[in-house]
């Protein structure tokens, strides 16, 4: 779930409250956006990737992060580097190659494809279920 | 709902929802000409389920032995309810739409060969050029305007629809349109899978309450895996994986097919499972980071190496997203029961291209796209008859206009759906009696829902999406009692083979009385 936005990098672009597709954020009084209901944030990244300045920070974990968690901590986390990577990977920002030119996916598609036999309706033993997502 | 009407617009095209499947019809309708509107709960660019976790595509060139073979691959697994004409027309739409698709800038890959790879498409990336081509082709875009019900003319006819201005004061906004296109996606029942909040199967519930009819809805318990602290369900890259229990101990699962049902076994009985991608050529560990970024950015951010560390894992339900059950079309152009209706995407059913099995992976993203494509264009040629300036009434009732005095609360009844539809001992492992058992719970809940819940501004739509929710859990299990067999995802312990009598589509509709019936069989296509 969302945890941080940072007072110091936030440029008060309103851009997290209009992405964020849970309308978690509302805008502060003073332009800079609050976490206003986490509990409805499901945990996407989009905010983090479009934040122009690598100023939110959302845990990986899908309930809130426990009181005096790192992943609450901004300092520890800009420290680490740990804000703005989805950005980063996705090749978005000024002087980065898109993400999407170094996808592979074909790679692993095709290696599934070779590796699967179907037989829904298996007579007898191990029952292949093959109603599983797999992307 | 008693807000005010503060925002009224016009249109010939109305589109309901900004994933893929809004965007592609948004576009289809405009370039025919018509004056669209597109509402989304979210926003377009970032909401629903191909913007957050990305789409590999049943992507074929227009090479026929490829094609075929393709299509008798699916064949083979998708419990015979499927249309080759299906299939079909969508290869050869998503083929033709992702050419337009690189013409717009997508930045597609290039491989060793010097040739594009137009197989997969990275989320965010995806969503943002879809929503600028949708603004440049004149589409008026509304975010955070969710529709809550249809407008309807007397004799029930879809024109338009109304909801709520959520980050407007939570005024309600109304389109009257020619048209509509319903691009609502599937419902995950709030599971908090990620980017699947939004669809809460709100688009199901407005098309029913006009008599729309669905499909296959017993094939709508996908679950996938994710850490266990999280709600990463991205499963590609377990294809690599090694699984062990709590103890560190190998488990024997077999390959992926198999894995994925004795893992939720297990996880059922209470059991812990932890994966790690033993199977990884490390040649390949940069590859598959590129490729999957949001499965292994949750991890990294987790402090777990996933090549080397054992993490533990749980399933999430993605619903009807990544099942195939939905609105039923009865034309090739997604027209619904319903005149005036269109469907397009995870809210219309996949059973034609993708059977009884998901069609996450492949065959869902190129449904949204070609079925996007025709319902646009569709909804655009139904406008110009002119039949939306009729006079019209909003349509919605459970949720929203409640026959006795006001007083449930939303949360609770979320919560009361939630028991029934997500455990994995009620819906991933089905048996008649625990249906029963849970749909004698889910209709009382309907009755008091209809009598009782509504809200007023964001309340409205938290009230609205439970309703939703309910009615989705009700047509899901009780076309998974009619279904007495297995068949693809839908597993009956109490009927574990496939009845052959049982290879046709199973239709469910209806509201205060919900009702299925089997499809007539085709003449079998020797
Ligand atoms: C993790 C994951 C991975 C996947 N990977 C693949 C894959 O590799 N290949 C593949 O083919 N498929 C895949 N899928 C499925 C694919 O993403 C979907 O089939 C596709 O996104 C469907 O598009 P859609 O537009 O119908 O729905 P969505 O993308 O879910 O969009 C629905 C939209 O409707 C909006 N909405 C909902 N309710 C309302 C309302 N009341 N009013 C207004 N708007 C509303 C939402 O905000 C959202 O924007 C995957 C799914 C998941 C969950
Ligand atoms: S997107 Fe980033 S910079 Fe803009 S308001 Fe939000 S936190 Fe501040
Ligand atoms: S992670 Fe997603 S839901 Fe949560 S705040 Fe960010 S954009 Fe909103």
């Amino acid at each position: 779930m969302i945890e941080v936005v940072s007072q110091d990098r936030c440029v008060k672009c309103d851009v997290c409250v209009k992405v964020c597709p849970m309308d978690v954020f509302a805008l502060g009084p003073d332009g800079i956006p609050v976490i206003a209901r986490q509990d409805d944030c499901q945990t996407c990244f989009m905010c983090e990737a479009h934040c122009p300045v690598d100023a939110l920070f959302v845990a990986p974990l899908s309930g809130p992060a426990p009181a005096g968690s790192p992943y609450t901590d901004e300092a520890a986390l800009l420290e680490a580097g740990a804000m703005g990577r989805y950005r980063a990977v996705l090749g978005w920002g000024g002087g980065r190659t898109p993400g999407s030119r170094l996808d592979q996916n074909h790679v692993f598609t095709a290696r599934l494809a070779a590796g699967s036999q179907p037989a829904e309706e298996t007579p007898a033993g191990r029952r292949r279920v093959s109603g599983e997502p797999s992307a | 709902m008693t807000a005010e009407v503060t925002l009224l617009r016009h249109a010939d095209v109305l589109v309901l929802g900004g994933g893929p499947a809004g965007a592609w019809a948004a576009i289809a309708a405009a370039e025919a000409g018509a004056d669209v509107v597109l509402a989304d709960k979210g926003y377009c660019g970032t909401s629903g389920s191909a913007a957050a976790g990305g789409n590999n595509l049943w992507y074929l060139p227009p090479d026929p032995a490829l094609r075929e073979a393709a299509m008798d691959a699916r064949e083979a697994i998708a419990g015979r309810l499927t249309e080759r004409r299906w299939m079909e027309r969508v290869i050869e739409e998503t083929y033709h739409q992702i050419g337009r698709l690189a013409g717009w800038g997508y930045p597609f890959p290039v491989d060793e060969g010097g040739v594009e790879r137009r197989g997969s498409l990275q989320g965010p990336e995806y969503m943002r050029r879809m929503r600028r081509k949708a603004h440049r082709s004149g589409v008026r875009i509304l975010d955070h305007h969710p529709a809550l019900e249809l407008l309807a003319t007397p004799d029930g006819t879809a024109v338009g629809a109304a909801g709520i201005r959520r980050q407007d004061g939570g005024g309600r906004w109304e389109v009257r349109a020619g048209a509509v296109v319903l691009a609502t996606g599937g419902c995950a029942f709030l599971s908090g899978a990620f980017g699947l909040d939004v669809d809460t199967g709100d688009g199901h519930l407005m098309a029913a309450e006009l008599g729309a009819e669905l499909s296959g809805m017993e094939f709508s318990n996908a679950y996938a895996l994710s850490p266990a602290y999280g709600a990463h369900t991205k499963g590609l890259m377990m294809q690599f994986a090694s699984y062990y229990d709590e103890a560190g101990r190998p488990l024997e699962l077999g390959d992926m097919g198999t894995a994925r049902q004795a893992v939720a076994r297990l996880l059922a009985d209470g059991r812990q499972v932890l994966a790690r991608l033993d199977q990884a050529p490390p040649g390949l560990r940069e590859a598959m980071r590129r490729s999957q970024p949001n499965y292994f950015l949750p991890l990294d951010k987790a402090g777990i190496d996933p090549f080397t560390q054992a993490y533990p894992v749980r399933l999430v339900m993605e619903g009807t997203v990544r099942g195939t059950g939905g609105l039923r079309v009865v034309g090739e152009d997604c027209a619904t029961t319903v005149p005036g209706l269109y469907a397009a995407g995870d809210v219309a059913t996949r059973e034609l291209i993708t059977g009884s099995v998901s069609g996450g992976g492949s065959h869902n993203g190129a449904w949204a796209i070609s079925s996007g494509t025709w319902a646009g264009a569709a909804a655009a040629a139904f406008a110009t008859r002119g039949e939306g300036r009729a006079r019209s009434r909003p349509a919605g009732r459970a949720g929203l206009r409640p026959h006795g005095p006001a007083t449930g609360a939303a949360a609770e009844v979320v919560r009361a759906v939630q028991d029934e539809v997500l455990p994995l001992d009620r819906n991933y492992f089905r048996t008649a009696a625990g249906l029963r058992r849970s749909l004698t719970s889910l209709d009382r809940l309907w009755t008091d829902v209809a009598a009782h819940l509504s809200g007023e501004g964001r309340g409205a739509l938290r009230a609205r999406q439970a309703a939703a929710m309910v009615a989705h859990g009700r047509w899901m299990y009780r076309a998974a009692l009619a279904r007495a067999e297995s068949r693809g995802m839908h597993q009956r312990l109490d009927r574990p083979e496939a009845d052959p009598r049982l290879a046709r589509r199973i239709h469910v509709g209806g509201l205060d009385e919900v009702w299925t019936a089997p499809e007539e069989p085709k003449e079998a296509v020797a």
